[in-house]
């Protein structure tokens, strides 16, 4: 295999210019991969959601609340299993720093994480919960990050429902798999509306939306316009739609956003490749005689053109590998630092399948203008040429 | 000699690191040149004659002796201090020539002026006196790659003369050329000798090269063999050898 | 370093498709750098020009958005007593009590509802706003169902031309008019009567005042003055300020994400200057024993092919700002963090901007060529013209 062992010592000849090649294509391989996980982690709330839970919200916008009576309402319609009310509390722990925020949601205690099995919790704290009023559930991922524990007290000021409230930790959920989210907190909506009844009456006895659960995934779409249609020309008309399309919903406001990420992965990519095409065109230029004398000597200019392709890919190839295997631990640090913005950061199988296309995209598209000019080389010519 | 030498060596010794041993390449070298002189070494490969010529031409330092160019001690010299006195004493002539590429004829001769404090003028006054005196004023605006290796080494002639150094050192000027214009490289060096009284220092192979000196010396293995004078002493010029 | 520039130069130009490689690397690299932060300066412009340094927004405590607030009307009634605000010719004191709501709307080309703020005003909110022109149609009549949409909406969405409906909150609102707000955020807001607003979405309390006082001097006093009065649980802002705040967020995180991207691209790009010079001063070891010979100081060397680097990368640079500059035809549309709602804003290309790209070009151009140069620097006279 005499090929690949001229290949690889041609590799190695001149080391600095190989190193750096390479050391380039690692932080190229590794940005882009970072990058398209950035997209990824952007839809998790979307992967996270369930084909058999739908939203209703009020049609207007999220801002506006629904009545809490239509909870009755939505229940009793053909197909609908449980419903559950959750209010986005949206307040400050502590101060208004990224690394301090977290959700938090008023909810249906009652039925709640029935609605919600990926979030697994210990029988004994979900009991404690449903007793304590001013109980809250805390997420694994919260609880780590911010050290809760089963039994503090944590004080968050409202912004939405003003003052200082008050929470006791009563349990930690875990996260069934990867996509699980558990960085928010969840207490009692019976607390919140107690307390708006006794601070500001009028905002008292309203939802921010309901997690509707249904029997069949498949009549989704009937039972979300049988909802819709029930609330039609009321005071407050709904919106209701799978939990999914809302979470997409969402990720389309900050479309932009993710567009411009993933442009900018393809520059990086860009770069690279004219860092290595550079490197190839000049390697191929220096060694023109050497190519010319092989042609000499027999070989054929296919031979010669693949052996600057076979190292161009090579280059790639290595950097690339190290640069996929580098993406692992370079994602979870990112992860420890940007969880309030990115709960879930989990590379993809397809980003990796990705960075290897990448890589050797750019070895091929590299190496074959300057193995072309050297499988064309006139012997005569090459072999005067002194670099 | 009624003057003291131009170049005056006593006891030169160097060697080089070669694979973690000292190997001596000049042994104990003795010798003075004239002013005026036009001196050539020869020896076979490895005998140390481009190492002497690099020493004498400050590129390069002894390891022991006593080198005087003109009555300046160079080995005591820093480096910043031979770069300037290179600068103002030597003029180099290289077998390949050693032109910078991307510039051209006149830009390459203007180069060892760049180091000067003269005007711009003054610079384009001496390149184009420079250039006429080695026969290539209709070609000062070409770049190396469109002159002849003998065009070549006459640009890089003109530039060895043009801060009127003190030596000329030349190694192997020669060995790239065809017959026809080898002639017309030595003869323009026995001008600058014979009619401008140039010292040059030839190291070369080429026998027909070395006619043109008028001593001849013989390295081997790192040490001087005594003189042969060549059958052609004299130079076209008549121009009788300082020693006769 | 008195070797001349034309040779620097020249060598650039000889070996073209180098130079045009690594060069090209490097425009990408400021291509991002400068684009991100002209989008950070556009959305800071879009924000702090919404607001004149003359008014002030009052909003119920702790409340961080317009949205969120809520202040009473005897509270606000309260505040329109209040010394140092400006009055009209007639004796209105210069007071608007709005409403801010979100809706969702469809965004042009596809059929997932944004949210758009809705503001509902007086007419005499109109007058506080001088930034603020109707270029298409009309202002709204008060007591109407009638709005005028900002251009940034007229641009992004569909059926917002005037003549047509929009139905929210139950009811159908005729476009009358679309208003230009000088690219300050107010430009992707949808402007009604604030009694009708009130109405539509039962909304008893307003969202926030916004007052204009005699002199942007009165604001300590007038703050002062809120602060101190326990019946008035309200935060006082200067308007610019209110907006500046509100960009924070986002522009925070364009700026943290852009950076360290551009800081990452940086690596490569320098990595393939390095590997260039590094082949420069190997393809030209000749030329470098040749010029020390020829009385030529290592510094000047040093400084030869450091200036070389730094040309290429200049180039470079120069190329990536040209082609960030017709970014400047662009809008960007996206959802603002804090507002929760839709902002359209550009990309800004300001002096500072275009300094700070060179700087960041010759900076990668200066590390890149460091390592060769110094390499070209240290080579010994003998061992460099053996190379020929």
């Amino acid at each position: 295999m005499h090929y690949l062992k001229l290949v690889l010592k041609n590799l190695f000849r001149h080391r600095l210019r190989s190193a750096l090649t390479v050391t380039g294509l690692v932080v190229a391989i590794l940005a882009f991969g970072l990058l398209q996980t950035v997209v990824q982690a952007w839809y998790a709330g979307a992967d996270m959601a369930s084909a058999s839970r739908l939203i209703t919200r009020n049609a207007t916008s999220l801002v506006f609340p629904l009545p809490i009576y239509y909870r009755e309402r939505i229940k009793a319609i053909d197909g609908v299993k449980a419903v559950a009310v959750s209010n986005w509390f949206g307040g400050i722990y502590k101060d208004q720093s990224y690394g301090n925020f977290f959700p938090q949601f008023a909810v249906d205690d009652e039925v709640w994480f029935d609605l919600f099995p990926e979030f697994r919790t210990r029988p004994e704290e979900l009991l404690a919960w449903k007793k304590d009023q001013q109980g809250a559930m805390v997420g694994r991922q919260l609880a780590d990050e911010h050290g809760f524990k089963v039994g503090d007290t944590i004080p968050i000021k409202g912004t939405i429902f003003p003052g200082v409230w008050e929470f006791h930790v009563d349990g930690i959920f875990e996260p069934r798999d990867d996509a699980t989210i558990t960085r928010q907190m969840y207490f009692h909506w019976d607390y919140l509306n107690e307390q708006m009844k006794k601070l500001f009456p009028k905002r008292a006895e309203y939802a921010g939306l309901f997690v509707v659960q249904i029997a069949d995934p498949g009549r989704a779409a009937e039972i979300s316009q049988a909802i819709d249609k029930e609330f039609r020309n009321s005071l407050a008309e709904t919106l209701t739609e799978t939990e999914k399309a809302f979470q997409l919903g969402f990720v389309a406001q900050t479309e932009t956003i993710v567009m411009a990420v993933r442009v900018v992965s393809f520059v990086v990519i860009l770069i690279i490749f004219a860092v290595v095409a550079n490197t190839m065109a000049m390697t191929a230029r220096e060694r023109l005689s050497e190519y010319a004398t092989l042609k000499a000597l027999g070989f054929d200019p296919a031979f010669v053109a693949a052996l600057i392709l076979g190292e161009s890919v090579a280059l790639t190839t290595l950097g690339g590998i190290l640069g996929i295997a580098l993406t692992f631990p370079v994602a979870a640090a990112f992860k420890s630092l940007l969880s309030a913005v990115f709960p879930v950061f989990n590379v993809a199988p397809q980003t990796v399948a990705l960075q290897a296309l990448a890589a050797l995209g750019v070895g091929l598209a590299a190496g074959l203008l300057p193995s072309i000019r050297a499988a064309r080389v006139r012997i005569v010519e090459g072999l005067r040429y002194i670099g | 000699m009624a003057e003291r030498p131009i170049v005056s060596i006593a006891h030169l010794s160097k060697s080089y690191r070669r694979g973690g041993e000292d190997v001596p390449v000049l042994r104990d070298i003795t010798l003075d040149i004239a002013r005026g002189e036009f001196i050539a070494l020869m020896g076979p490969s490895g005998s140390g004659k481009s190492t002497l010529l690099n020493l004498i031409a400050g590129i390069d330092k002894p390891d022991a002796g006593t080198l005087l160019v003109d009555g300046d001690d160079i080995t005591r010299l820093s480096e910043a201090e031979l770069a300037d006195w290179r600068a103002a004493h030597v003029g180099f002539v290289f077998q390949f020539y050693n032109l910078m590429p991307v510039l051209d004829a006149f830009e390459n001769v203007e180069l060892p002026l760049m180091l000067t404090a003269l005007s711009r003028r003054e610079r384009r006054a001496r390149v184009e006196t420079a250039l006429a005196l080695v026969g290539l004023s209709d070609r000062m605006e070409h770049n190396p790659n469109e002159l002849s290796g003998g065009q070549q080494q006459r640009v890089a002639i003109a530039r060895a003369i043009i801060a009127d150094p003190t030596i000329i050192v030349a190694d192997e000027p020669t060995g790239d050329l065809d017959r026809k214009s080898a002639e017309d490289v030595l003869a323009l060096l026995r001008r600058l000798n014979g009619e401008m009284g140039k010292t040059i220092i030839m190291v070369s192979h080429d026998p027909h090269a070395v006619e043109s000196a008028e001593r001849v010396m013989h390295l081997e293995k790192g040490e001087l063999v005594p003189d042969v004078v060549p059958a052609q002493a004299k130079t076209p010029g008549g121009f009788p050898s300082a020693r006769e | 370093m008195n070797i001349p520039l034309s040779y620097i130069v020249r060598n650039l130009w000889t070996r073209r498709l180098t130079t045009l490689l690594t060069a090209g690397g490097m425009a990408l690299v400021v291509f991002v750098f400068a684009a991100v932060l002209m989008l950070d300066a556009g959305l800071r412009r879009t924000l702090v020009s919404t607001g004149s340094p003359r008014n002030a927004i009052l909003l119920r405590q702790s409340s961080q958005t317009e949205i969120q607030s809520g202040v009473y009307r005897d509270q606000a009634s309260l505040v329109e007593t209040l010394p140092g605000i400006a009055r009209s010719t007639s004796g209105e004191p210069l007071v608007s009590k709005e409403t801010v709501v979100l809706i969702a709307l469809p965004k042009r080309g596809t059929d997932k509802p944004s949210n758009v703020t809705v503001r509902g005003l007086p007419a005499l909110g109109l007058r506080l706003r001088p930034q603020v022109r109707i270029v298409e149609g009309r202002m709204f009549r008060p007591g109407s169902s009638e709005i005028i949409v900002g251009r940034g909406i007229r641009e992004s969405y569909d059926g917002v031309g005037i003549g047509e409906r929009l139905r929210f909150a139950g009811r159908d609102w005729t476009v009358v008019g679309t208003f230009d707000a000088g690219k300050s955020g107010f430009d992707s807001e949808i402007w009604g009567d604030v009694d009708q607003m009130m109405q539509a979405f039962r909304r008893t309390v307003y969202s926030s005042m916004i007052v204009e006082l005699n002199s942007a001097s009165d604001f300590d006093a007038f703050a002062h003055r809120i602060a101190t009065d326990q019946r008035l649980t309200l935060d006082v802002k200067r308007e610019p300020e209110f907006y500046e705040e509100q960009s924070k967020s986002l522009s925070q995180f364009i700026r943290v994400l852009g950076i360290t991207l551009s800081i990452i691209f940086s690596i490569g790009a320098t990595i393939g200057a390095m590997i260039t010079m590094y082949a420069a001063v190997s393809n030209r070891t000749a030329e470098i024993g040749t010029l020390r010979a020829l009385g030529f100081r290592r510094a000047s060397i040093l400084a030869a092919f450091l200036l070389e680097s730094v040309f290429l990368s200049a180039a470079g640079g120069a190329a990536g700002l040209v082609l960030a500059s017709f970014l400047q035809a662009f809008t960007v549309t996206t959802m603002n963090f804090q507002s929760f709602s839709q902002l359209a804003f550009g990309f800004d290309l300001t002096t500072r901007i275009v300094a700070d790209a060179l700087v960041f070009s010759v900076a990668m151009g200066l590390v890149g060529g460091f390592l060769p140069s110094v390499r070209a620097a240290r080579l010994e006279i003998v061992d460099a013209l053996r190379a020929a």
